[in-house]
């Protein structure tokens, strides 16, 4: 939202081109912190013996810290040219995260389509090779668009 | 799941304060690296008042409706069955620190399907001035017996 006024700006990349990537490496710690900082204290994020008492392997990631962190590489992308209008997602696949090994979630942002102010991006998330969020799409806006 | 829910608007929630140090905290919490996130000098040169929320952290007071919706009595939601399938977010601005937020939920449907029913619930979030922020779309599958 910074220089430039009056013509709006345009992004100069094209559909199908990965705008950018990351690979998270998720801890028990990373769990406790985001139980923290949502207020999401479901301990199924934090104990094993809880998550094994509803059928669960154990400790899963919270869905919201999934699809808060697969929107990171977005915003980072984007930095202060626009903001995030619209981000949906689907939770399709649990993130288990061993105690000691952790979980290694990547994600890649691909531009899905091209707006009138700007664009939708749409995230592949990946756990073990398997997808864990369906339909997962940011729309962005590029200021004075 | 009571199936009359469906078009019911709960009251709105108590103004939530959005702090500096809660937008960092969460921040840090989604591994973000991003400068508005953080400082403030870097938010103001982006034309924000303050620290800018990443964009999943409207979650923060949907949940507070979230709370109403399955404490509502009537409503027949056992939480240890409850399961997130969906979520949205859709922002008119950025929530920024200073934001004095208020949430209210409707229920846009509910559905059945087998055993499973289904509750999509909107909350709209509102700043001090009554201006639209973001609306937080959260759909919940309560598992029923199998």
């Amino acid at each position: 939202m910074t220089s430039s006024t009056g013509s709006g700006q345009a992004l100069a990349e094209a559909i199908g081109d990965i705008v950018a990537e990351n690979t998270y490496s998720l801890t028990r710690d990373s769990l406790v912190r985001y139980a923290g900082a949502s207020g999401d204290f479901n301990a199924i994020h934090y104990r094993d013996d809880i998550a094994k008492s509803v059928g669960l392997d154990g400790v899963l990631a919270h869905g919201m810290l999934t699809m808060g962190i697969a929107v990171q590489p977005v915003v980072e992308w984007l930095g202060d040219r626009g903001f995030v209008v619209d981000y949906q997602v689907r939770f399709t696949r649990p993130v288990p995260v061993d105690p000691s090994e952790g979980a290694s979630v990547t994600v890649v942002a691909k531009v899905g389509a091209i707006t009138d102010d700007g664009a939708r991006i749409d995230l592949t998330v990946t756990f073990n090779g398997a997808t864990v969020l369906g339909k997962a799409q940011a729309r962005v806006v590029l200021a004075g668009a | 799941m009571n199936p009359e829910l469906q078009g019911r608007e709960f009251p709105p929630t108590e103004p939530y304060l959005v702090g500096r140090e809660k937008v960092r905290e969460f921040a840090r919490a989604v591994f973000s690296t991003s400068p508005i996130n953080f400082d403030p000098a870097a938010a103001i040169a982006a034309g924000y008042a303050d620290v800018v929320a990443p964009p999943t952290f409207a979650v923060v007071v949907q949940e507070l409706t979230l709370s109403q919706l399955l404490a509502a009595p009537d409503a027949g939601i056992d939480f240890a069955r409850v399961v997130h399938g969906d979520q949205r977010f859709s922002y008119t601005r950025p929530i920024v620190a200073g934001d004095e937020l208020t949430a209210t939920l409707t229920v846009a449907s509910v559905k059945t399907l087998g055993a499973h029913s289904m509750v999509t619930a909107e909350s709209a979030i509102t700043d001090a001035s009554g201006a639209h922020v973001v609306t937080a779309t959260s759909t919940l599958v309560v598992r029923g017996d199998e």
